[in-house]
């Protein structure tokens, strides 16, 4: 998946939330363009330097250059550890200093850069980072600059998100369930159709990537570790179950309503073995003891 | 729990609890404190921690603990000369400050003596809370810049803590709430969210605790990042225990 991604060259957008972060993608990334002889510059904004630079083994790391703006991007310190120009200056810096050979140029984070610089000129500067001008075919595959930028979804409207999009080559949206994360990729390669891909991963401590197999839909959610399972039938004042002897008597029991065959024959043959019931009544004194039938003087 | 930002996030319930036991915490184990309280009034914090066995006016005295009082000193911006910043000057802008004055006073509150006699352990800023900086009119980057500051110099320079309260309104229309929200949320380690139960309110359970672990140092194969407890306020205290176990409902 990591070849792929590294690919197409130009704009790399890896799309995270708070969820699902992407900051181990993109280590993961920039480990896989190391080791493929790259140079690797990483405009660190949101981390410092040694955040990042952790879990990377030394060969990686001395081909990684850190541009610091976590420490003062904004020159608020005295005396100034700021970059010289701010972030944007920063920013242009890195096109003269990946003019030669293939490079990668990782932005962590593109929401930091579009919560400070106005979004045309992040966009204007990203294309010219990105070498667009020129179409990917005509340069020879050595001097391909890749943008690997890491972008926190839920930060930005959709008009900024709607741009950054359209800029670049490849589209990383990272999501996942029930603790197993998934890439979805756009790749958008010249005069070809956008096509997509789903892909379930996880990254291993040493920022590698592996492979996952989707999940299934039907799995049963995970019951609460912390929660034991408690048996609601045990301290109860009344028995809800049943001897074998219980059990026997009431499967053996017939139901008043069910017409079975023996009541069939019993209401065939009256008076055999039924006994008669009698209504005893005794009348009130005040009682009107009319023997005449009240529906004589209907005429249905 | 060393360099961590740990956000406090309330939703449709009070989290301020969390406020005072974190402060009561970091007091008790001998860490300097810069506590940022815009929302109560000093002495309100004063009785709480007395309850939870500390008090602040002893730290104060002793310079362990350094306070801003939001609702006092807010007053006092008028009343310097405009050539002082005062830590919240932002009031008396027109237009949306920036909080530099503000991680200024953060800055000085606990930096470091020199000579390294320093008769506490690791400096750690409290802040109650962001999401009342939104209302006063500082924008959401704004805030999220502070936030940034503060974890370059307090985090990661000087090893300290940060523990900070926003809300989350949870109004679809509130963006800017939305902004810092998730802002801080990125840039946390660890996130307690407190939220009141979905079925209403309950004399028997506050509310319930979600635990989330972000930016673990190492990512790892099995991500068991989330806890769920459920919790009942006390008068000095908070039990919590797992959900649907209150021994009000066993």
């Amino acid at each position: 998946m990591l070849e792929s991604l590294l690919a197409l060259g130009g704009l790399v957008l890896l799309r995270d939330s708070v969820e699902w972060e992407g900051r181990s993608l993109l280590k993961a990334l920039v480990k896989k363009s190391a080791l493929c002889g790259e140079q690797v510059h990483v405009l660190g904004c949101e981390v410092s330097e040694e955040e990042f630079r952790e879990g990377f083994d030394s060969s990686i790391n001395s081909r990684l250059v850190y541009h610091d703006l976590f420490r003062d991007p904004l020159s608020w310190s005295k005396p100034g550890k700021a970059l010289p120009g701010g972030p944007l200056e920063a920013l242009r810096a890195l096109d003269k200093k990946t003019s030669s050979g293939p490079a990668t140029i990782a932005l962590d984070s593109l929401s930091w850069l579009l919560h400070h610089l106005p979004c045309p000129t992040l966009c204007q500067t990203l294309h010219a980072l990105s070498r667009q001008d020129s179409c990917p075919g005509d340069s020879p595959p050595g001097e391909q600059v890749r943008v690997l930028g890491l972008l926190h979804e839920e930060l930005h409207g959709p008009g900024p998100l709607g741009a950054l999009s359209s800029l670049a080559q490849t589209e990383v949206t990272l999501s996942g369930t029930m603790g197993q994360a998934s890439a979805h990729i756009l790749y958008r390669r010249p005069r070809q159709h956008p096509t997509h891909q789903t892909q379930w991963f996880s990254i291993l401590p040493d920022f590698s990537l592996e492979l996952q197999v989707e999940p299934p839909l039907e799995s049963q959610p995970r019951s609460d570790p912390h929660t034991p399972s408690v048996d609601p039938t045990t301290h109860l004042t009344f028995n809800l179950h049943l001897s074998k002897k219980e059990r026997e008597v009431k499967d053996s029991l017939t139901l008043p309503f069910q017409f079975s065959l023996e009541k069939q024959q019993a209401l065939l043959r009256p008076g055999l073995s039924q006994a008669t019931s009698h209504i005893f009544y005794e009348p009130d004194a005040y009682d009107d003891l009319d023997q005449e039938d009240p529906d004589d003087d209907l005429d249905v | 729990m060393q360099g961590k930002l740990t956000l406090l996030c309330d939703a449709k319930t009070d989290g301020s609890f969390l406020v005072h036991h974190f402060l009561s915490f970091y007091l008790k184990a001998n860490c300097k404190v810069c506590f940022v309280a815009l929302v109560q009034s000093f002495s309100h914090y004063n009785i709480v921690g007395q309850k939870l066995g500390v008090s602040l006016t002893a730290a104060r005295e002793r310079g362990q603990l350094a306070v801003l009082e939001g609702l006092r000193s807010a007053v006092d911006v008028f009343f310097r000369p405009r050539e002082q910043l005062h830590p919240l000057q932002f009031l008396r802008e027109a237009s949306a400050g920036d909080l530099q004055p503000l991680y200024a006073f953060v800055r000085d509150a606990l930096e470091p003596v020199d000579g390294g006699e320093d008769a506490w352990r690791c400096p750690v800023l409290l802040v109650d809370d962001l999401s009342v900086l939104l209302s006063l009119g500082v924008g959401p980057v704004a805030v999220l810049d502070f936030v940034h500051y503060c974890r370059a110099t307090v985090c990661r320079e000087w090893k300290g803590n940060i523990v900070a309260l926003v809300h989350d309104s949870g109004d679809a229309e509130d963006e800017e709430s939305d902004v810092l929200l998730n802002g801080l949320s990125h840039q946390s380690h660890l996130i307690l969210r407190a939220e009141g139960l979905a079925t209403g309110f309950c004399k028997d359970v506050h509310g319930q605790l979600r635990i989330l672990w972000r930016r673990p140092l190492q990512p790892t194969a099995h991500r068991d990042r989330s806890l769920t407890y459920q919790y009942k306020i006390q008068d000095k205290s908070v039990s919590f225990f797992a959900k649907g176990m209150s021994p009000a409902v066993l």
